[in-house]
């Protein structure tokens, strides 16, 4: 399928002030191509979560985001520490946030079920050690 | 109900003078787990936090939120209300503790969110 857009967006570990900057901006760039508030909602919703994600769990990671006539893809792709049991980690509640995260707001163990409950598919890759890939996408009809 | 409506409901003060306060209220909100208000946030809807950094604008801001209200006369950091300005997200600082925002909301008919 013909990609009609393609952005890259390095998100930092740690960096809890800027989270969400690269939401707002795909946020904003999808309504400028028209996508529907539905769908917008859903990609918002899971596109924050997964850039939190970054923030609160990884070493560090790109988000990319794929636009094409049938649907919107969100690729979620980060250097470590990997998951080691992918299932837990995607039980609502279940959280290894740190204190930081918490005192936040952050680490109520919703991240993964939510994004997963807002795409239209959803996949987790992960290897101790090596990182974890998110790949999700949003139909647009 | 507008925002406007709701700042003077509360008895709260502006903190974002250059938003929209014709913006119309959906239903009213009270959380400070800010992943659980991702899960379970609505647009156009008053919510009520005692965070006040600059994720919660951006939470607000992602679910489109009309306002987010801040009780007990606890101060927003300034670089969180920039940012509320620039999103144009209302923040209103109101005295009153959330129990007593919710209170005066659902009195004056201001819905909870929809169950979903």
């Amino acid at each position: 399928m013909a990609i009609i857009l393609e952005k890259s967006f390095p998100v930092e570990a740690g960096a809890y002030t800027t989270a969400g900057e690269a939401s707002t901006t795909i946020k904003r760039t999808l309504k400028q191509l028209g996508i529907s508030a539905e769908v917008l909602r859903h990609v918002s919703v899971a596109c924050y979560e997964v850039e939190l994600n970054l923030v609160i769990h990884s070493l560090g990671g790109t988000l990319t985001l794929l636009v094409d006539p049938e649907k919107v893809t969100l690729i979620s792709k980060d250097v470590g520490p990997g998951i080691p049991d992918i299932e837990k980690a995607m039980t609502e509640g279940f959280s290894t946030a740190s204190a930081e995260a918490r005192t936040l707001g952050f680490g109520a163990g919703m991240g993964l079920p939510n994004m997963k409950r807002n795409a239209t598919e959803f996949d987790i890759q992960s290897e101790v050690g090596v990182g974890t890939t998110i790949t999700m996408s949003f139909a647009l009809t | 109900m507008t925002v406007k409506e709701l700042c003077e409901l509360i008895e709260a003060k502006d903190m974002t003078p250059e938003t929209d306060k014709s913006v119309e209220v959906s239903c009213g909100y009270t959380c400070d787990l800010l992943s659980w208000v991702m899960a379970h946030g609505a647009a156009g809807m008053a919510w009520v936090t005692v965070q006040t950094h600059m994720n919660v604008i951006a939470v607000a801001s992602l679910m489109e939120m009309a306002a987010v209200i801040i009780p007990e006369g606890i101060e927003m950091e300034g670089p969180s209300l920039e940012k509320a300005n620039d999103e144009g997200i209302c923040v209103l600082q109101t005295g009153l503790t959330a129990y007593e925002i919710c209170a005066r909301l659902a009195a004056a008919g201001l819905p909870g969110k929809s169950r979903d």
